[in-house]
C-alpha cells in the first residue's frame, strides 16, 4: 500500500489524467463516429465513399502512430501546441472509426423486412432511420459500443509515451521515487482490472435490460 | 505528391551515390584521426583484454541519437560524436583498428546489466560515475565533466539561466533526474517528458517547448548539429561526470585506460574540437581519478 | 455495396436526385476544403522541400526499414500463432465441465482483457526486470501480446461454440465420441468458421498492436520511424517517416485482412457460415453475457461487413 499512500499525489494526478483523456476523447469518437457512421449507410454515394475511406484508413493504422501524427506532425503543420488536447484528438479519431462501424453494424442487424415494410408504408430515409430502424438497433448496438468504451479506456495508457500524464505513464515517474516498478505496474493494472470490470458490469446489465426479441 | 515523391526518388537514387562518398567529416576512419592503433599490446593480468583479443575484436557500447556525441548517421551507416571517438581512440590504444570494433547501440537503463553480462566490453556514452553504479561496474576516467543545462531556440533571448524557467515549457526525458531537479527547484515551470532528447529538441522546433534541459554535453550535440536554430544557455547547475564503463574487479584493464586518458591529452582536444568545436565551447580535459 | 445499406432507401426520385446532389457536393466541398488546407500547411511548413524527404533516397535506410519491417513480422507472427494456441486452449478449459479447469481459465481470460496491452508490457519488461529476471524487449513484445490476444481469441472462439446448435455436440456424444473429440472434431471447426472474420480482425489488431514495442524499446518499424525523425543530419524527416511508414502499416494490415479472406473464401463454401454469425448476435438467447462483446472488443463488430470491404 506504501506505494500509493506515499504517493497519492501522482496517483490523484494520473488517474485524473486517465479519465480526462476517457471523458472528452470519448465524445469526440461519439460524436464523428455517428457521423462517419451515417455517411456510410446514407444514399449519397461520395458520403459513403468518404467515409469508407476514413475508416479503413485510420482502422489500419496503430494507435501509436497516430498519436506520432498528432504529436509531432499537426504542431508543425497547424500550429496546435496543446499536448492533452492533441492526444485526446488522436484518440477520439481512431475510436470514431470503431464507434462508427459498430453502428453499422448494428443497423445491419435490423432484418430487412423492417425497413422494406416501413418503406412500403411510404416512409423517407429519415423516418425509416429515425421511426423503425435506429430505436432497434440502438438496443443491439449498446452492448458491442460498451465494448469499444472499454478497449478506448485501456487504449488511454498509449498516451504515455507522449508527456500527457495519465495511469500508463506513473511508472516512469514512480522509478525515479525509488519504488519496484513491478509493484507499481501491478497496482495501475488492479486499477484497470477494477474500470474494466465495472463497465463490463454496466454492459450486462444494459444487455438484460434491452435484450431484442426476434 | 505521389509523382512529386516518385521523380525524387529517381533523382535521388543518384544523389545517394555522391552523398555517401563525401559524408563522414566528423573524425571518421579516413585516414586523418588524431589517434594510432598502437600494435603489440599487452596488458597482464585482465581477463577483459585477453577475451578481446583471442575474438579479434572488441565491442564497445555507445548512443546512437545524440549527435555531436553518439550519433549513428541513418543515410551512410556511419558513427560519429565526441563519444564515438573517445570509443575509437581507446579502440586504438588497446590495438584495435576500426575494422576491428564491434559497436552495440545501448540504451541507457541496461547499460549495468549488458556490462555484467559480458555482452560489451566498455561502454562509452554520457555514462556518469555515481557510486551505485560502481557497485555494479568500474569506471575508467572521467574523460567529461559536465552538469545540467539549457538548450533554447537559437533567437530565444528570454531564457538565459534555470531561474527564467517559470512559466515556460520546459522538456527532458521521461523520468530522468534532470526533470526532477527542475521539479524540485523551480517548481513554476511547466514539465514535458519524452523518452528521447530528439523528440524534445523536435518540440522546441515546433515552438511547444521553450527549453531542454539535460547534460550541457548533450545538449552542446545538438547545438552543433543546428547552430542556426539552436543554442546552449547560461552556467550549468549540477555536475555530472563522464566514465568508460568496464567490467567490475578488472584493475589491469581499468588502470590502461586511465594511463591513455592521462597520456593523450592533445589526442582529447583534437577530438574535441572535431566533434563539439563548432558550438565555440572550450573543451577542458577532467584529471583522471584512480580509486 | 453491403446490402443492409441499401433497403434503407428507395431508388431516389428527382427530387431526392436533387437534394442528394446537393448534400454530395457539400461533402465534397468540406472534404476537398480540407484536403486543400492540409496540403496548404504542408507546403507552407516546407514539408515538401526535397532536403525533407531526402532520407528516402538512400538505399541503405531502406534496407534498415526493410530489416525493421522483419522485426515487426515476427514479432507479430510468433504473437499470433502463441495467442491462437492460448485462445484455443483457454476456450476449452472454460468450457470444460470439469471446474478445476474451467474456474482458473475463466479468471486468467476475464483478467488478462482488463488489463491494456501496454501495462502488461511494461510489466514483463520492467517489473520483472526490476525483480531480477530481466527480459528482452522482444520477448515481452510477444508473451504480451500472446496473453492478451488469446485472452480476446479464447472468448471469440467460445461465442463460437455457444452460438452452434446444441444438437451438434449431442449428435456426437449419442455415437459415442468422448467429450474431447467432440470438442476438437465438432464444435470447434465449426466454431472457427463461423468466427472468422472476427478471428482476422483481432489479427489486424495484433499486427497494428506490435508497434506498441517501441516504448519498451523493441527496433520495430515504428520504432525505426522515430529514429528517423530524429536525424538532425536529414533535416528532422518528421511527416516524410510518417506518411511512409504509415502506409507501409496501412498495406500491411490491408494485405493481412485480404489474405485471410482469400482462405476463409477457400476454405468454406457453406452457406451455413453467414447463417452462424447472424445467430450470434446480441440478444441471442442463450449467448453468455459478455460473449457477443467479444465481436466488439477492440474489432468494432465488424463481424459481417467491415472487413470484407477493407479485404476487397
Amino acid at each position: 500500500m506504501g506505494v500509493i499512500t506515499d504517493n497519492w499525489d501522482l496517483w490523484v494526478d494520473a488517474t485524473v489524467g486517465t479519465l480526462q483523456i476517457f471523458f472528452f476523447g470519448l465524445i469526440i469518437a461519439l460524436v464523428l463516429g455517428f457521423i462517419v457512421g451515417a455517411m456510410r449507410v446514407s444514399p449519397i454515394p461520395i458520403a459513403r465513399w468518404v467515409g469508407t475511406a476514413y475508416v479503413n484508413l485510420v482502422r489500419n493504422t496503430p494507435l501509436t502512430l497516430m498519436f506520432f501524427v498528432f504529436a509531432f506532425a499537426v504542431p508543425v503543420v497547424f500550429e496546435i501546441r496543446d499536448l492533452r488536447l492533441l492526444g485526446i484528438l488522436a484518440i477520439g479519431l481512431y475510436t470514431a472509426t470503431y464507434v462508427a462501424e459498430t453502428l453499422r453494424s448494428g443497423i445491419n442487424t435490423v432484418p430487412v423486412g423492417q425497413a422494406e415494410a416501413a418503406r412500403a408504408v411510404g416512409m423517407s430515409f429519415t423516418q425509416v432511420m429515425g421511426h423503425i430502424v435506429l430505436p432497434q438497433a440502438a438496443r443491439s448496438v449498446i452492448p458491442p459500443m460498451m465494448s469499444v468504451i472499454i478497449a478506448f479506456l485501456k487504449n488511454t495508457t498509449v498516451a504515455a509515451g507522449f508527456s500527457i500524464m495519465n495511469l500508463g505513464s506513473i511508472r516512469a515517474y514512480l522509478s525515479e521515487r525509488g519504488e519496484n516498478a513491478m509493484v507499481v505496474l501491478l497496482w495501475v493494472a488492479l486499477v484497470f482490472v477494477v474500470m474494466v470490470f465495472a463497465l463490463s458490469g454496466v454492459q450486462r446489465y444494459l444487455e438484460k435490460k434491452w435484450r431484442v426479441a426476434r | 505528391m505521389k509523382r512529386r515523391f516518385a521523380a525524387m526518388a529517381a533523382a535521388g537514387a543518384a544523389a545517394a551515390l555522391v552523398l555517401t562518398g563525401c559524408a563522414g567529416g566528423g573524425g571518421g576512419d579516413n585516414g586523418d584521426q588524431p589517434w594510432t592503433v598502437a600494435e603489440d599490446v599487452t596488458i597482464e593480468g585482465s581477463a577483459t583484454f585477453e577475451a578481446m583479443q583471442s575474438a579479434g575484436q572488441i565491442v564497445i557500447g555507445v548512443k546512437e541519437d545524440q549527435p555531436g556525441l553518439g550519433y549513428l548517421d541513418a543515410a551512410t551507416g556511419e558513427r560519429t560524436g565526441f563519444d564515438v571517438d573517445i570509443a575509437r581512440w581507446m579502440a586504438a590504444e588497446l590495438g584495435f583498428g576500426e575494422d576491428q570494433i564491434e559497436f552495440k547501440a545501448i540504451p541507457s537503463a541496461n547499460r549495468e546489466q549488458e556490462l555484467v553480462n559480458g555482452n560489451i566490453d566498455m561502454y562509452v556514452g554520457t555514462y556518469s560515475i555515481t557510486d551505485s553504479r560502481k557497485e555494479q561496474i568500474d569506471f575508467a576516467g572521467p574523460y567529461a565533466i559536465t552538469g545540467q543545462g539549457l538548450l533554447v531556440a537559437a533567437d530565444n533571448d528570454s531564457i538565459n539561466g534555470p531561474d527564467d524557467l517559470a512559466g515556460t515549457n520546459v522538456c527532458s526525458a521521461t523520468g530522468s533526474t534532470p526533470i526532477q531537479n527542475i521539479r524540485e527547484n523551480y517548481p513554476e515551470a511547466k514539465i514535458q517528458e519524452f523518452d528521447t532528447y530528439s523528440q524534445c529538441v523536435a518540440k522546441i522546433e515546433d515552438g511547444s517547448a521553450d527549453a531542454v534541459t539535460t547534460d550541457a554535453l548533450i545538449l552542446l550535440g545538438y547545438a552543433a548539429q543546428s547552430p542556426d536554430t539552436l543554442k546552449t544557455v547560461g552556467d550549468t547547475f549540477s555536475e555530472e561526470i563522464y566514465g568508460i564503463g568496464v567490467p567490475k574487479g578488472d584493475d589491469a584493464f581499468r588502470d590502461f585506460l586511465n594511463t591513455a586518458l592521462e597520456e593523450g591529452g592533445e589526442t582529447w582536444t583534437a577530438i574535441w574540437d572535431a566533434n563539439l568545436g563548432e558550438t565555440g565551447v572550450e573543451g577542458e580535459q577532467p584529471a583522471v581519478d584512480r580509486y | 455495396m453491403s446490402g443492409g445499406a441499401s433497403v434503407l432507401y428507395d431508388v431516389p426520385g428527382p427530387k431526392a436526385i436533387a437534394r442528394n446532389r446537393i448534400l454530395g457536393g457539400l461533402v465534397v466541398v468540406v472534404v476537398l476544403a480540407a484536403f486543400a488546407f492540409t496540403i496548404f500547411r504542408l507546403a507552407d511548413s516546407g514539408q515538401f522541400s526535397a532536403e525533407k524527404w531526402e532520407a528516402f533516397t538512400y538505399p541503405f535506410i531502406w534496407q534498415n526499414i526493410g530489416l525493421a519491417l522483419l522485426r515487426t513480422l515476427s514479432a507479430f507472427v510468433l504473437s499470433a500463432v502463441g495467442a491462437l494456441v492460448l485462445g484455443f486452449l483457454l476456450a476449452v478449459a472454460r468450457l470444460s465441465t470439469v471446474r478445476v479447469l474451467s474456474i482458473p481459465a475463466t479468471v486468467v481470460t476475464e483478467v488478462l482483457r482488463a488489463i491494456p496491452v501496454l501495462v502488461l508490457m511494461m510489466l514483463l519488461y520492467y517489473g520483472f526486470g526490476s525483480i531480477g529476471v530481466p527480459m528482452s524487449s522482444f520477448a515481452a513484445v510477444v508473451i504480451a501480446l500472446i496473453a492478451y490476444n488469446g485472452s480476446v481469441l479464447a472468448e471469440v472462439f467460445r461465442a463460437g461454440v455457444e452460438s452452434l446448435p446444441k444438437g451438434q455436440g449431442e449428435a456426437g456424444f449419442a455415437i459415442g465420441m468422448t467429450s474431447r473429440q467432440v470438442m476438437n472434431l465438432i464444435l470447434m471447426p465449426q466454431a472457427v468458421r463461423a468466427m472468422m472474420p472476427v478471428i482476422i480482425a483481432q489479427l489486424v489488431v495484433t499486427l497494428k498492436d506490435t508497434a506498441l514495442g517501441f516504448v519498451i524499446t523493441y527496433n520495430e518499424l515504428l520504432y525505426y520511424a522515430r529514429y528517423l525523425m530524429s536525424q538532425t543530419t536529414l533535416g528532422n524527416p518528421i511527416i516524410p517517416s510518417i506518411l511512409i511508414i504509415g502506409a507501409i502499416y496501412i498495406i500491411l494490415c490491408l494485405l493481412l485482412s485480404w489474405l485471410a479472406h482469400t482462405v476463409q473464401k477457400r476454405t468454406s463454401r457453406s452457406v451455413k457460415v453467414k447463417v452462424k454469425v447472424a445467430a450470434h448476435h446480441p440478444g441471442n438467447p442463450g449467448g453468455a453475457t459478455d460473449t457477443q462483446m467479444m465481436a466488439a472488443q477492440d474489432v468494432g463488430t465488424d463481424d459481417q461487413t467491415g472487413h470484407s470491404q477493407a479485404g476487397g
